[in-house]
């Protein structure tokens, strides 16, 4: 979950979202090295008392400042590709569970092996156990197993919803008629915060998801853990 | 295929597996092909008194994939002669 003041992304829980990080923090050194260059250049300029009022052209210095330019926005893309291929990779999922958005709650249906099937809303502030997150918590929450591959299915009863785990980072959105699937292996077990992230009316802020991740193998144990 | 084929295939059912003809996000598609598949696959073989229980397969992919409130509207749309598919 988030923290108060936060600035940067939530640790990560899954390879994909450890792979956005990191290019994240290279991609964002980069911006800010081209800035603090760009702004040492201005305030140069601004203020020293060397002028020429004479000068016409500077072909070298032009062609050095569009070519390093378009190399280094290369130099982002590629890792950027890199990782947008990365999160469409074929793979094999284990489970497939249903998230439903309505307003303003969610469905999770396990269907694999037999139907249940619940709702998800939030701890209204007056339900909240001491220690609990106001806004995030809820009544019953998703659970799902680490280190195998899990497929959801995300689809909508009513509006547009978006359906968001940003450790896991997940973000799909939730569309009437239409199945949408994001696939995530989970490294790590706890229980991990996310909420609606697409406006779809007055609750629109009152729709958390939590996923709690568990070890596989209690898991396939069976849905003795929502009980 | 043979029947000893798809009956290990369905006992050996984890969930359904990556379709290649659905490679993308989009998998409207695949719950409603699969939906489609299973019931001409059942009303196929009952018309020619063969084993139902081959279709079991696309059952199991559909009930994995479509949200069950899609499935239950299906169902009512055949009992009702509304469903829009070709079965």
């Amino acid at each position: 979950m988030a923290h108060p003041v936060q600035l940067g992304l939530q640790d990560a829980t899954s390879p994909v979202m450890e792979e956005l990080i990191t290019f994240h923090d290279q991609a964002l050194m980069a911006m800010f090295l081209i800035s603090f260059l760009i702004l040492y250049a201005l305030s140069s300029t601004l203020t020293t008392k060397l002028t020429n009022t004479n000068i016409t052209d500077a072909q070298e210095m032009e062609t050095i400042w569009t070519i390093l330019p378009a190399v280094i926005l290369i130099l982002i893309a590629l890792p950027s590709l890199r990782i947008l291929y990365m999160t469409d990779e074929i793979n094999n999922p284990s489970f497939t569970i249903k998230s439903i958005g309505h307003q303003w709650y969610w469905t999770y249906e396990y269907t694999d092996y037999g139907g249940l099937i619940f709702n998800s809303y939030m701890l209204p502030p007056l339900f909240l156990n001491p220690g609990d997150l106001r806004l995030l918590e809820v009544d019953n929450r998703v659970v799902l197993p680490i280190e195998a591959p899990v497929r959801m299915m995300i689809t909508s009863q009513d509006v547009l919803h978006s359906w968001t785990i940003p450790t896991l980072g997940l973000k799909t959105d939730a569309v009437p008629g239409r199945l949408n699937q994001t696939v995530f292996t989970a490294t790590r077990p706890g229980v991990y915060y996310g909420q609606c992230s697409e406006i779809c009316g007055a609750n629109h802020s009152f729709m958390p998801i939590v996923a709690e991740l568990i070890p596989l193998k209690i898991f396939e144990m069976g849905p003795v853990f929502t009980l | 295929m043979a029947e000893e084929d798809i009956e290990t295939k369905i006992k050996n059912y984890k969930t359904a597996p990556f379709d290649s003809r659905f490679p993308n996000q989009n998998q409207t598609n695949n719950c409603w092909q699969n939906y489609l598949d299973f019931h001409r696959c059942q009303k196929a073989m009952t018309a020619k008194g063969g084993n139902v229980s081959v279709c079991e397969w696309y059952q199991r992919v559909y009930q994995s994939l479509c949200p069950t409130s899609w499935v239950t509207d299906w169902d009512e749309q055949r009992a009702e002669g509304t469903f829009p598919g070709k079965i």
